[in-house]
């Protein structure tokens, strides 16, 4: 090792510097896309998938933005214990989903019942869809009649031109 | 007409993403489903002697104010002096919830910052939280005389919040007992 690489570690480390930027960011990439959750045992393979489907379709109340399947934050751990132990005992989906919502409210369901203060909720798609049909129904309405005008006017123009010509008085080339 | 009218559809719309943006408040606190329903049972050793249990009948028959906290929480440190100031009021028991933590880390936090509270129920899993319903630190109940969930607060709690939610929901009686 060189006087200024003695003096100056780091230096010494430049070559590495590339490679060792290249593995972090890497190991960010990974960290980010997937999460070091703890695979779970499960006593049937029917169990896993109800776990799955009800752990993928129920929020994180914590990050609100995850579902918890996808949370790693300690509530979210023990909420998945949770529902794990519920199913074997033999709960229902729908007795784990109650059992969440009358702890965490409506929010927790990525889909809320269908009730009077999120009928809007559901029913936005189907009025923005329909808006949006009429107000091109409209638009091409009217297009068209603008089109059959115009060219009902260019026909009664150019047929009146025609009567113009048949109307005036014939030239006779050699008068 | 016709060349207005999309401005005019683009400028509601903004001018309604804004009074969405303004009016919503906090998005991350959720309404509880608790409120003005039975506290969920619980039973729970207190953080000093893990021989003592006290659950929900130990406590009824006057208000209490159930306060989740945690050794591990910032949250919790920013809002003791207001704890402290809703205890010493004696208009009210509060009852601290220590959830998700080990004892003498607890204890260590009351020793270092000070135990205004009634008591402390140990919630060592946070299974009893989850009965609550908490997903945050601290989180705030008052309980009433029946034993109903009356209020809750989410985060920490300020004076206003003592003044506007708590003291008119406990009338102006002072506390008869010490409690349990």
């Amino acid at each position: 090792m060189s006087e200024l690489h003695r003096r100056f570690p780091w230096k010494a480390r430049r070559g590495l510097h590339r490679a060792s930027v290249l593995a972090a960011g890497l190991a960010l990439a990974v960290s980010l896309t997937g999460h070091a959750l703890e695979p779970r045992e499960f006593q049937t393979e029917a169990q896993e998938q109800r776990f799955n489907a009800l752990t993928e379709e129920l929020r994180c109340t914590v990050c609100q933005n995850q579902s918890l399947a996808d949370s790693d934050v300690p509530l979210a751990e023990d909420l998945r214990d949770e529902i794990q132990t519920m199913l074997e005992q033999g709960n229902s989906d729908e007795d784990i989903k109650r059992f969440l919502v009358d702890r965490y409210g409506d929010f927790v369901l990525y889909r809320p019942p269908v009730r009077g203060n999120t009928l809007l909720l559901w029913l936005a798609p189907l009025l923005l869809l329909t808006t949006g049909a009429a107000v091109m129904a409209i638009t091409i309405h009217r297009r068209r009649v603008m089109l059959a005008e115009e060219a009902l006017d260019e026909a009664i123009s150019i047929e009146s031109a025609d009567f113009d010509d048949a109307d005036a008085p014939e030239q006779d080339p050699r008068s | 007409m016709s060349r207005i009218l999309p401005l005019a559809v683009f400028l509601a719309l903004c001018g309604l993403l804004l009074f969405g943006l303004w009016t919503s408040g906090d998005k991350s606190e959720l309404p509880s489903p608790l409120i003005g329903k039975p506290a969920p049972a619980f039973s729970l050793p207190t953080l000093y002697d893990p021989e003592r249990v006290v659950s929900n009948a130990d406590l009824a028959g006057e208000p209490y104010v159930v306060n989740f906290w945690g050794s591990w929480c910032p949250t919790c440190v920013e809002e003791h002096p207001v704890v402290t100031q809703l205890a010493e009021s004696g208009r009210v028991r509060v009852v601290g919830f220590n959830f998700r933590d080990e004892r003498e880390d607890a204890k260590a936090w009351l020793a270092r910052f000070g135990n205004p509270y009634d008591m402390h129920l140990f919630d060592y899993d946070g299974r009893m939280s989850i009965d609550f319903g908490v997903y945050r630190a601290p989180e705030t109940f008052l309980v009433d005389a029946n034993g109903i969930i009356v209020f809750k607060h989410l985060g920490a709690l300020t004076p206003e919040i003592l003044e506007k939610e708590f003291y008119p929901r406990l009338g102006n009686a002072s506390r008869a007992s010490s409690g349990p």
